[in-house]
């Protein structure tokens, strides 16, 4: 198999990990949800707190993407 | 992507120098990444200097918003340090700061964004992981071995866990700068794509016209976020140093 060929598919199977992130904001932002559902007052502080996992989780995904862009052009 | 021709979407995250500088033959040119951080510390600093200048105690406009970035690092610390975490603010609010401005400034076209470098946000994020593992070590000596040892675990676990620890800590920098390189990286990169469709198109190119302008949307609020984000993981790791566990 020619190495662009290969690059590619390494790129396209190394993109597949962001299906974690996807799972894992819908879960952050369901608790949060589900927080303020029961308790509207504490909304402020459980918000802070959900953008930080938010970032956090985005940045698995991220990670994959970086692999993703390294395999492809380096 | 739009591959080997004239207009790849990674071109504008080229380098140019703008004053080229050698020493020996090392190359210290001032490169437009250099100016951007100049403008960055030159703004970040008129805005509080010029801001506070009043110290009027019932704050005009602008003094309003110095004292409100100095409030949001200031209650930060405290909510994750505690009272110690008085004497880092500085470091925590000049961190947050460029790394704010160095993402907004980004966001004006033809702008360069020189946090969506690796090298720039490693050496921040190296700086501040040297910092807080030599303030660890000079607070507790050799008490920050215990540092890897979760709590509670029976000692039979000690030799798998304790490596895990260890790599899991020398991640920390590694994490800190691919998260904010990459999501900089990431949104800059997506813009210029769809912004080449929009010309492509023709007369269907409002589609993604409207996706760039609420993709710039959630640029802006990534670059508030990776911002906080950067800022808020350098006060825990300060709090990690200074009260082990």
């Amino acid at each position: 198999m020619e190495l662009a060929a290969a690059k590619v598919i390494g790129a396209g199977l190394a993109v597949i990990g962001v299906i974690g992130a996807g799972v894992g904001i819908g879960s952050i932002f369901s608790s949060f949800i589900q927080a303020v559902g029961r308790n509207p007052a504490a909304r402020g502080d459980v918000f802070t707190m959900t953008m930080l996992g938010f970032a956090l989780v985005e940045a698995i995904a991220l990670y994959a993407l970086v692999i993703a862009l390294v395999i492809l052009f380096g | 992507m739009a591959e080997a021709g004239a207009h790849s979407p990674l071109a504008q995250f080229k380098i140019e120098p703008i004053v080229p500088l050698h020493i020996g033959h090392t190359d210290v040119s001032f490169t437009n990444s250099s100016a951007v951080m100049v403008i960055a510390v030159l703004a970040a600093s008129s805005l509080l200097i010029v801001g506070m200048r009043q110290k009027a105690l019932v704050p005009g406009r602008l003094q309003s918003v110095a004292e409100m970035f100095y409030e949001f690092i200031a209650n930060l610390l405290s909510d994750t340090v505690g009272h110690e975490g008085k004497k880092y603010f500085p470091i925590v609010f000049s961190i947050f700061i460029f790394v704010l401005l160095g993402n907004l400034i980004g966001m004006v076209p033809y702008s360069f964004t020189f946090t969506s470098h690796i090298i720039v946000t490693f050496a921040l994020a190296l700086a501040i992981f040297t910092g807080v593992t030599v303030l660890a070590i000079f607070k507790h000596g050799i008490h920050f071995a215990t540092f890897f040892v979760p709590p509670g675990v029976p000692i039979f676990l000690w030799p798998l866990l304790i490596p895990i620890e260890i790599i899991s800590y020398l991640s920390r920098p590694i994490s800190l700068a691919v998260r904010l390189f990459a999501n900089m990286l990431a949104g800059h990169t997506l813009l210029q794509v769809f912004a080449g469709f929009v010309g492509l198109l023709g007369v269907a190119g409002f589609l993604p016209l409207a996706f760039v302008i609420a993709l710039s949307g959630l640029e802006f609020l990534i670059a508030f976020l990776q911002a906080y984000v950067f800022a808020i993981l350098t006060c825990l790791y300060i709090n990690d140093a200074l009260h082990l566990h």
